[in-house]
């Protein structure tokens, strides 16, 4: 059993020896090497998680920074949002804001509007023909407002007719609220005689203005002037105002106005509006306009059939009643809307008429000069849907009685000045638009004119009236 | 025809002699600012507002109506960035009122108090109706309110600096329950997170960001510019691909677009009051986001 025993160890010790030695060899060999290397080890690791904890901490340092940045970057942002709401910071920014309207037709004409006129009526030289035939270019619009400081506000529309020729439409100041409701215009500007004549052409409802505003104003009447304006302190609205100016245009005259001091035409008006509901709002309004036109001349085809150039003196006095109602459901004119509109005209002239005052017929004669006339028209404009419209008026004039003294006298006939012979013209018009935004408006109109008393006057427009630039706001 | 004279003179002394002041005239241009005048004024101001919320803020007339109260306007409110470009400038031109020119303490902005969100870059027409200081509808973000609130605490008391202190006395009153009123309704809002809606115009912007919705799309083509059948077709489309929750539009516009894609869509559509007035039980700014937040859940469960 001993034996076995120590065999077995013999055994165990010789195969142990060599391993033993083996790894005794090793140790002593190589194990100064490995500690070395792994000395070195840890030194390199504890060096690289140094440096990688210094990168952490020199990141985390640095992210904080960047939040902070971030944060600084936000409100720099902020405050770049806040500023730029409100207006660019530049010299820029005070421009005035400018808007231009484009503004051109097509149309189809039974009858040369060069020979325009209305039958009955004195002939006013103003812009009153129909746009013309075939494609037409009408007057392109440029404004420019804005308050000029805080009393006054400024504003310049000038239009550019395409015979190239630029017109100061209006040019005026405005006072910013003076006091207890007054405000003062000054400069030149559609005078508030009447409701469309202070509305400009590009946001009529029709192509062409009311026969009226064509017989007694010359198409639209601007003068250069005064106007004050007071608004009482009432929930109703309620206007009062006054116009002084020099009477440049028809009624009044001579064309630009007379060589005079003090004023050549005075303009008495006012307004009375308000809600019925929130569907429905109105005005009404009545005004005066008197001038003392001297020599304000127009051409006729006297009997002899030469083209002769008489003239009046005297003084032109026009009534204006005219009202506006517009409803839309609930008050919200997007969908659909109804626009309901007439005047009513009434004009009385007396003084002196000159026949022939460039002496080309029967010689230059003087008499005297009578009349009293009126017309009115009424329209309707209906949204049907988002973006399309389709409107109706009716005009008429009634051509009263005009007494002339040449006339009366014998000196002359009645065949001398066929214009004025007594004349009802009266007008039917339709028209369909669609206004793709705010911006752009094409309208198609037909319109039966018979302001000629010998020919029916059948015409077909298609226009486009287009806006660029400032946001435009519409008076009521 | 001789001019009346008498008459006239006698019209204008009639009026002249109706009006009597007492308290801060307020003219509010929409109708969240006229709750929020009455709120923090209380009787010390009687508030007229210019628009219902039945109307579109962008397309009012200048009615003869707006210009009298304007002119007896101590103190205007408006959203400001150009949301009242077509008719507010004409009110306060032709009101002769100078205490409520801009510049001067009767003019008030709400939205120059606001962080305002969609500024754009650019600006071109072709975009559609655009406001280049920034979407103009800040009201449908309650902690706007709370901020325009503040400003228009502050200018009550500039304006009429003898009540002052009920001013401010009121003012912290209602911005407590405001403030409760706001967690209440993120809150009540919590589960919309995430949420993707199609509104009917670009109004809803404020209330996305703050309850975090995601606009998946108008119904209008492109701002201010009606919905068209090839864009709503094109929406129809888009939805089935990848559909939103929620059709939103507000009181005030024409639920025929919004009807036209819940139906093709599956899309549940809701009408939210927008303003003050838009809706039955949004009598005043709290019901009205009671109403806005409750219509919302509702419709999204």
């Amino acid at each position: 059993m001993f034996r076995s025993k120590a065999t077995a160890l013999a055994v165990v010790a010789a195969v142990a020896m060599p391993v033993c030695q083996l790894a005794h060899a090793a140790t002593d060999d190589d194990l100064k090497e490995l500690r070395e290397q792994v000395r070195q080890l840890r030194e390199q690791y504890e060096q690289r998680i140094g440096a990688l904890e210094a990168r952490l901490k020199e990141a985390e340092r640095a992210s904080g920074e960047a939040q902070v940045a971030a944060g600084q970057a936000a409100a720099t942002a902020d405050q770049a949002v806040a500023q730029s709401s409100n207006r660019p910071a530049s010299e820029g920014a005070f421009n005035p804001a400018v808007s231009f309207i484009l503004n051109g037709t097509y149309g189809n004409l039974s009858r040369d509007p060069a020979g325009f006129r209305i039958n009955g009526f004195v002939p006013t030289q103003g812009e009153v023909a129909p746009p013309g035939r075939g494609f037409s270019l009408g007057e392109s619009e440029i404004a420019f407002a804005a308050n000029i400081d805080q009393n006054f506000r400024g504003t310049l529309i000038a239009s550019l007719s395409p015979d190239e020729k630029i017109e100061v439409e209006e040019g005026f100041l405005q006072t910013l609220g003076l006091a207890d409701g007054l405000t003062v215009k000054a400069g030149r500007f559609f005078s508030a005689v009447g409701y469309q004549n202070e509305i400009h052409a590009h946001a009529w409802d029709f192509t062409d203005a009311p026969l009226v505003n064509k017989a007694f104003l010359g198409n639209q009447f601007a003068d250069d002037g005064v106007q004050v304006k007071w608004i009482a302190p009432t929930d109703a609205y309620f206007d009062l105002g006054l116009e002084l100016g020099r009477g440049r245009k028809f009624p009044g005259g001579p064309d630009g106005g007379r060589s005079k001091n003090g004023f050549g035409s005075g303009t008495l008006f006012a307004h009375l509006g308000g809600d019925i509901s929130d569907s429905t709002a109105w005005k009404l309004g009545v005004s005066h306009l008197r001038t003392s036109p001297r020599d304000r001349s127009y051409t006729d085809v006297d009997s002899t059939g030469t083209t002769v150039n008489n003239s009046f003196s005297g003084t032109s006095r026009l009534w204006a009643l005219g009202g506006i109602l517009k409803w839309a459901p609930n008050g919200n004119a997007t969908v659909t809307n109804l626009k309901l509109q007439g005047e009513y005209f009434r004009r009385a002239e007396s003084g002196d008429l000159i026949y022939d005052t460039a002496l080309a017929s029967l010689g230059t004669q003087s008499g005297g000069f009578q009349s009293r006339q009126s017309g009115w028209y009424a329209q309707g404009v209906y949204q049907f849907m988002p973006q399309w419209r389709a409107g109706y008026r009716y005009d008429r004039l009634s051509p009263g009685s005009t007494g002339l003294g040449l006339v009366d006298s014998g000196a002359l006939t009645a065949a001398d000045f066929p214009v004025l012979a007594a004349y009802a013209p009266t007008r039917s018009t339709f028209m369909v638009d669609w206004s793709g935004s705010e911006f752009s408006r094409i309208r198609l109109q037909f319109a039966r004119d018979q302001s000629r008393r010998d020919a029916t006057d059948n015409q077909v427009f298609l226009q486009y009236i287009m806006s660029l630039g400032a946001h435009g706001a519409h008076t009521f | 025809m001789k001019f009346p004279w008498k008459l006239m003179t006698g019209a204008c002394l009639w009026f002249a002699g109706l009006p009597a002041f007492a308290a801060v005239n307020v003219v509010a241009c929409e109708p969240e600012w006229a709750a929020l005048a009455r709120e923090v004024a209380g009787d010390n101001a009687t508030v007229y507002s210019a628009t219902t919320a039945l109307q579109d803020p962008h397309h009012i007339e200048a009615r003869p109506s707006l210009i009298a109260r304007v002119r007896n306007a101590d103190l205007v409110v408006c959203a400001g960035s150009e949301l009242e470009v077509g008719w507010l400038p004409l009110l306060l031109v032709q009101s002769g009122n100078r205490k409520i020119q801009p510049g001067n303490p009767g003019y008030f902005e709400a939205g120059q108090f606001v962080q305002k969100l969609e500024v754009p870059k650019t600006l071109d027409r072709s975009m559609g109706d655009i406001h280049p200081g920034g979407n103009p509808h800040i009201q449908t973000d309650p902690r706007n309110i709370a901020k325009v609130a503040t400003a228009l605490i502050a200018r009550f008391e500039q304006i009429d600096a003898a009540n002052a202190e009920a001013y401010r006395t009121r003012g912290k009153v209602f911005l407590d329950r405001w403030q409760a009123g706001v967690s209440r309704w993120e809150q009540q809002a919590a589960p919309l997170k995430g949420m993707a809606v199609v509104t009917h115009h670009k109004d809803w912007t404020y209330l996305e960001a703050w309850l975090g919705l995601r606009e998946a799309g108008t119904l209008e083509p492109m701002p201010g510019v009606p919905p068209t059948p090839a864009h709503l077709a094109e929406l129809v489309e888009g939805m089935q691909r990848q559909p939103a929750k929620l059709i939103i539009y507000s009181a005030y516009n024409d639920p025929k677009a919004a009807a036209f894609l819940s139906q093709r869509t599956r899309i549940p559509a809701v009408m939210l009051p927008f303003t003050v007035g838009g809706s039955d039980k949004a009598i005043d700014l709290f019901s009205l986001f009671d109403d806005t937040i409750a219509r919302l859940v509702a419709a999204a469960r």
